[in-house]
């Protein structure tokens, strides 16, 4: 049974003025896609795409206007707010910017052991023994805790992100951007901790991001999304080696190479000439593609640019 | 021939705990007319700062400590305030990460590439207008005329860029210079970003000196490629060499970086840069190399020529074979 299965998940904001108001937007358009126990399940798009919308709708962080959030079985926008503050010790989050994301007035020390105080959870000395043991967990010197967010490295910081995320032992982390503020060499660190500790914990991971060389790394499936819906849905393997959306197609062209020799053309793609209505069609066993112009069959598949 | 562009030993500092520090050492470069130079490295590593220099942009309280900068053969270090604004802009050519910060917001996109043309005295306003529109249509921004009455605001990320691009490019400089230009863009713009560089450097006969942390930038971009770590080159050579034979340990822990080449775990470099207040004695990477000796820790190694197109700042460099 999978983990996390999102249903038909909408998000629609008001626009206008104070005095008229408009047409809303729809920043999330019927998401739908299910994530298995153990899974680490990429969530790929460029900015404006809607998956940071996505993120914060599943954990209800804002509520979205329609759809379904199923975890473990339960319907997450069905739960009243005692039984979601139970349910968020299951669901955790870590932001892309670690400069913001941590309170600057807080010893990191604390800041991993708030979700555990708010909580309830331990006396304040066992508490701050699994501080200690999960600041070692993440990489940092336990005899750190007393310093401020300032005097770390973003790197760091990060780890301190990644430390209060697993704090409350969840099962299911959602990493937004997790790594895209950092460093080439400072971005495989942390990219090698989140996957230690997804495995060690046996942690399930939505991993988003905008750079799919990223996403092809850590992640078994992926999503692509575009403009709030997804418009292709495939194990990653399958979805870098043959696309059949013409926006992944013009995506992955975009991908630059570690490679002089390799000239990627580029792959135009035409935002006027497709459809987003049409619902999902399984081209191959679990690759599933919104077929671009209304009534028409999914592209061809494209050899890889690599 | 002489290079179009020769750095020669450059170092900049900045003041702190009471003397200056320098943060970019013995930087030696040379760019040949149309040939295009990529400057590589982290945060820190002094490669933008660098850049600033060549022109003698240098935010103070910084200040470049010693070194020579020549273009075709002349001193820049040493002119005068005034002949250096003659050159900026019109020999030498700036694009920065930051497309939205680098545009002033109160003038329209059409004055704004046609200011350089008016400053530095190649045209009146009237014309330098249509000139803009005309710098404009080459840099591909759809609907030019339009646009060069619009705002900033009234552009997307990727159009700024390109704004950005044709009023460097106004005067005609035989250099430009760009710092990240592509990094604050969605992946298929800076690909077209940086095709539209590939084709404009072509069309004008533009030498490029390439500043950018992303090795695959570097891949698309680059006929030549400097490594920068905590400061200093450690590498330099083809870009050819750099992907198939990275000589330093640094240049390699980079690549093996790089993600989206395998599955799961990558191969990273331990440790951090180490701050310039307090860096190590000899190597600055020695700490967190896996190839490190005793002797790394003496002195700062040379950067040994491995041949002709390749040189590595390494004890191992020339030497043993990895």
């Amino acid at each position: 049974m999978a983990l996390l299965e999102v249903r038909n998940l909408t998000k629609e904001y008001q626009r206008g003025s104070l005095f008229r108001r408009g047409a809303p937007v729809r920043a999330l358009d019927g998401v739908s896609f299910s994530i298995e126990a153990g899974e680490r399940f990429g969530l790929v798009g460029e900015s404006g795409s809607g998956k940071t919308t996505t993120a914060r709708c599943v954990l209800r962080l804002i509520e979205p206007t329609a759809g379904e959030v199923w975890f473990k079985g339960e319907n997450v926008l069905a739960a009243p707010r005692p039984r979601l503050r139970e349910l968020r010790r299951e669901m955790q989050i870590v932001f892309q910017d670690p400069w913001t994301s941590l309170n600057p007035r807080l010893r990191i020390g604390d800041i991993v052991e708030e979700p555990l105080a708010i909580h309830g959870i331990g006396t304040r000395a066992s508490r701050r023994n699994r501080v200690a043991e999960l600041l070692t967990l993440v990489g940092l010197d336990p005899g750190w805790r007393n310093r401020y967010p300032h005097e770390f490295s973003g790197g760091q910081r990060q780890r301190v992100g990644l430390a209060r995320a697993v704090a409350l032992k969840p099962s299911f982390l959602i990493a937004d951007e997790p790594v895209s503020a950092l460093d080439v060499s400072v971005q495989a660190q942390v990219l090698n901790l989140l996957i230690d500790l997804q495995e060690q914990l046996g942690l399930t991971c939505l991993f988003i991001a905008h750079d799919l060389r990223l996403v092809r790394q850590v992640c078994s499936r992926v999503a692509v999304m575009y403009r709030g819906r997804i418009v292709e849905l495939a194990r990653t393997e399958d979805l870098f080696t043959a696309p059949r959306h013409p926006y992944t197609q013009a995506l992955l062209a975009a991908v630059p190479h570690a490679d002089p020799d390799v000239h990627p053309t580029p792959v135009p793609f035409n935002p006027e000439g497709v459809s987003l209505e049409a619902t999902m069609a399984e081209v191959a066993p679990g690759h599933w593609v919104r077929p671009a112009e209304p009534g028409a069959k999914p592209g061809e598949a494209r050899p890889d640019p690599t | 021939m002489t290079p179009l562009l020769e750095i020669d030993r450059l170092a900049v500092g900045f003041p702190a705990h009471g003397r200056m520090l320098p943060v970019v050492h013995d930087v030696s470069l040379s760019i040949g007319e149309r040939e295009t130079l990529c400057l590589v490295g982290e945060s820190g590593s002094g490669k933008s700062l660098t850049a600033l220099a060549a022109m003698r942009l240098v935010p103070s309280p910084g200040r470049t400590l010693r070194g020579s900068i020549r273009l075709r053969g002349r001193e820049l270090l040493t002119i005068s305030e005034e002949d250096m604004c003659a050159v900026r802009g019109a020999e030498i050519g700036m694009v920065f990460q930051e497309p939205s910060a680098a545009l002033n917001p109160v003038l329209t996109i059409g004055d704004q590439i046609a200011e350089p043309l008016v400053i530095h005295g190649r045209a009146g306003r009237r014309e330098a207008r249509a000139e803009a529109v005309r710098l404009l249509e080459a840099v591909k921004m759809p609907d030019a005329a339009a646009r060069a009455r619009d705002y900033p605001h009234q552009l997307s990320g990727g159009q700024r860029q390109r704004a950005l691009i044709a009023a460097a490019l106004a005067c005609r400089p035989a250099l430009l210079i760009a710092d990240e230009p592509t990094t604050a863009l969605d992946a298929r713009i800076q690909a077209e970003v940086l095709d539209l560089l590939r084709e404009l450097q072509a069309q004008y006969g533009l030498a490029l000196l390439l500043v950018t942390h992303d090795l695959g930038v570097v891949a698309r971009m680059a006929d030549r490629v400097a490594v920068m770590y905590a400061g200093r080159i450690v590498e330099q050579g083809s870009v050819r060499r750099l992907f198939t034979s990275p000589a330093h340990p640094y240049t390699r822990g980079l690549l093996a970086s790089m993600p989206g080449t395998g599955k799961g775990r990558l191969a990273a470099i331990d440790g951090t840069v180490p701050d310039p207040a307090s860096m190590p004695p000899g190597c600055a990477f020695e700490p967190r190399c896996a190839e490190r000796l005793p002797v790394c820790r003496e002195a700062v190694p040379d950067l040994t020529s491995i041949d002709g197109d390749q040189a590595s700042r390494c004890v191992h460099a020339g030497g043993r074979a990895h």
